[in-house]
């Protein structure tokens, strides 16, 4: 049981990093997981193309939790062109646990957030939509 | 802890668990423990052997073919029906039409009988532990008759505001849609004194028993209810088939759902005129495998007989709120043991119940985690998700055990 939890995703979920919300965002974006009815909202402020700060709030489960916060320090400091190119895999590498089919939802609730908010549409959709079941 | 709930004697659950050979199998190098049966039941080996001897033996379209084949296939499907027409006490098997689930059933009644019979400024009233099955297609009726959808609201038991129904009721009140068992909090609503009191404003009552037909005995006349919709797949049968039982009268005088081959009596280019009940209900070729499996399934059930099916699940739902009660941080929702059936929904501390079920799969234990398709509900309990453990009559209190200690394990792993 507990290798699906292991203590870097816990410290995220317990500790998130850059939790909270911006006064000023350049850009604030929220979604929802209608699966579990988990919802994120991401604030950026951006400086000359480069994010100077992140925050993101909501409530969820620790893999949809943890992904956030891992996904904010990976954002800082980066410019929105870098930002972009933030894909799934770059978040399952930094979750380092399988993450099953049913559960991809949750994992990626933050980027997905992210990118909506910075291409400012009102969904984002992923490029590539069919999810591997490893079957 | 000890806890002293007596087993009743009447089930051999040992046996019993022979018989579905799932059980057998292993998740995650743990035995299974099957917690997930609001959602789908198990199936036996007589259903699944019924469907595989159909497909070996005579399969074959049903009501046309003049053939052997067809002939066996055509007596296998409507022997199907007669065995769920006499589960449920209907008057004929006229009164059961086959539809796909308990929402087909529903939508099948939003669109015919809802759609000649809902007029605007009338009301619909459902209750507000609903699964989205009874809720969208009467919201959406409403929306196109410019009818009012209103709510028997729950009490803080998980129970129906009964005193509140009489105030709801009235002559504008068209539809009574109720669950007879709710999905979430496991509460069996008191549907007979809800269609009494329903009718004496001539309002039609309709009954969602996904959940009830499975685990206690149902009687139509009994329950005095017009309409009543279940699923095959609840209740030990095959996906893809549900029944719709409903009022001859009424049935009648319905006009047809979808429109095809099997529903109509005569077709010219001006028109058609429909079949008798309940093929009038049933257009195209329908799922004759998945028939002769739901046959079987209640050939099973009736063998085991649904008193006992019941009072062994009353005794596991006892056990199972009393062992949960006993575990540090769990909030259980709904009412207690004696009035409700074998769904327990609840949280423990602050874990998000995906990441609950997450874990206990790691343990082998499959639980459901979310809103189970009742929003609303969610939002009256002021929860975004709970988990939830259902069980069947071939669930044991070992597995209960094992859920619990699983809870344990969940709480060490997130520090509560």
């Amino acid at each position: 049981m507990e290798d699906l939890y292991r203590e870097n995703i816990l410290d995220h979920f317990r500790n998130p990093r850059n939790f909270g919300t911006l006064e000023h965002p350049d850009f604030s974006h929220e979604e929802h997981n209608p699966l579990c009815g988990d919802k994120l909202r991401i604030d950026l402020q951006v400086d000359d193309d480069r994010v100077t700060a992140v925050r993101f709030s909501g409530k969820g489960c620790a893999i949809s939790q943890a992904s956030a916060s891992m996904l904010t320090e990976m954002v800082e400091g980066k410019t929105l062109e870098e930002v972009k190119s933030i894909d799934k895999q770059d978040i399952l590498d930094a979750l380092g646990i399988p993450i099953s089919y049913v559960r991809i939802k949750c994992a990626l609730l933050g980027l997905k957030t992210l990118k909506a908010g910075v291409y400012g549409v009102q969904t984002w959709v992923e490029e590539d939509n069919e999810q591997d079941i490893g079957w | 802890m000890a806890i002293e709930i007596l087993k009743p004697a009447t089930l051999n659950v040992e046996a019993i668990r022979l018989d579905f050979p799932i059980l057998a199998r292993k998740v995650n190098d743990q035995p299974l423990v099957y917690l997930d049966n609001a959602a789908t039941s198990q199936k036996p080996d007589s259903v699944i052997q019924s469907m595989d001897f159909y497909y070996r033996n005579y399969n074959a379209n049903v009501h046309r073919g003049i053939h052997r084949l067809s002939e066996e296939a055509t007596l296998g499907y409507e022997r199907s029906r007669a065995r769920i027409a006499n589960f449920i006490g209907a008057r004929s098997n006229k009164e059961v039409i086959f539809t796909r689930n308990t929402t087909e059933g529903l939508n099948l009644l939003a669109y015919t009988w809802g759609e000649s019979n809902i007029r605007q400024g009338e009301e619909i009233l459902l209750t507000e532990m609903e699964h989205h099955s009874n809720l969208v297609p009467w919201q959406r009726l409403a929306k196109r008759k410019g009818a009012r959808v209103r709510y028997i609201p729950v009490d803080d038991q998980g129970c129906l505001r009964m005193d509140l129904l009489d105030e709801l009721l009235g002559p504008q009140t068209r539809l009574v849609s109720v669950t007879h068992m709710s999905n979430v909090l496991g509460t069996i609503n008191p549907v007979a004194e809800i269609a009494t009191r329903a009718h004496a404003v001539g309002a039609v009552v309709i009954v969602d028993a996904a959940q009830s037909v499975p685990h206690f005995p149902v009687n139509v006349r009994e329950l005095g209810a017009d309409f009543l919709a279940f699923s095959s797949h609840k209740m030990c049968g095959p996906t893809g088939i549900g029944a719709l039982w409903g009022r001859r009268d009424l049935l009648e005088a319905m006009e047809p759902f979808m429109g095809g081959g099997d529903m109509i009596r005569e077709v010219t280019y001006e028109g058609a005129t429909w079949n008798d009940l309940p093929w009038k209900f049933e257009a195209g070729t329908p799922g004759i495998a998945e028939g002769i499996g739901f046959g079987a399934a209640v050939d099973y059930l009736s063998g085991i007989g649904m008193e006992k099916v019941h009072a062994y699940e009353q005794y596991l739902v006892s056990y199972a709120i009393e062992m949960l009660r006993s575990v540090p941080g769990v909030v259980i929702y709904g009412p207690e043991a004696a009035l409700r059936g074998g769904v327990v929904a609840f949280n423990v501390d602050a874990i998000h119940p995906h990441d609950l079920a997450s874990m206990l799969d790691r343990e082998g234990i499959a639980i459901r985690a979310g809103h189970h398709c009742a929003m609303p509900l969610a939002g009256r309990l002021n929860v975004a998700a709970t988990a939830r453990a259902s069980f069947y009559f071939y669930n044991t209190t070992e597995e209960i055990d094992r859920l619990v200690a699983g809870l344990y394990t969940a709480k060490k792993v997130f520090k509560f």
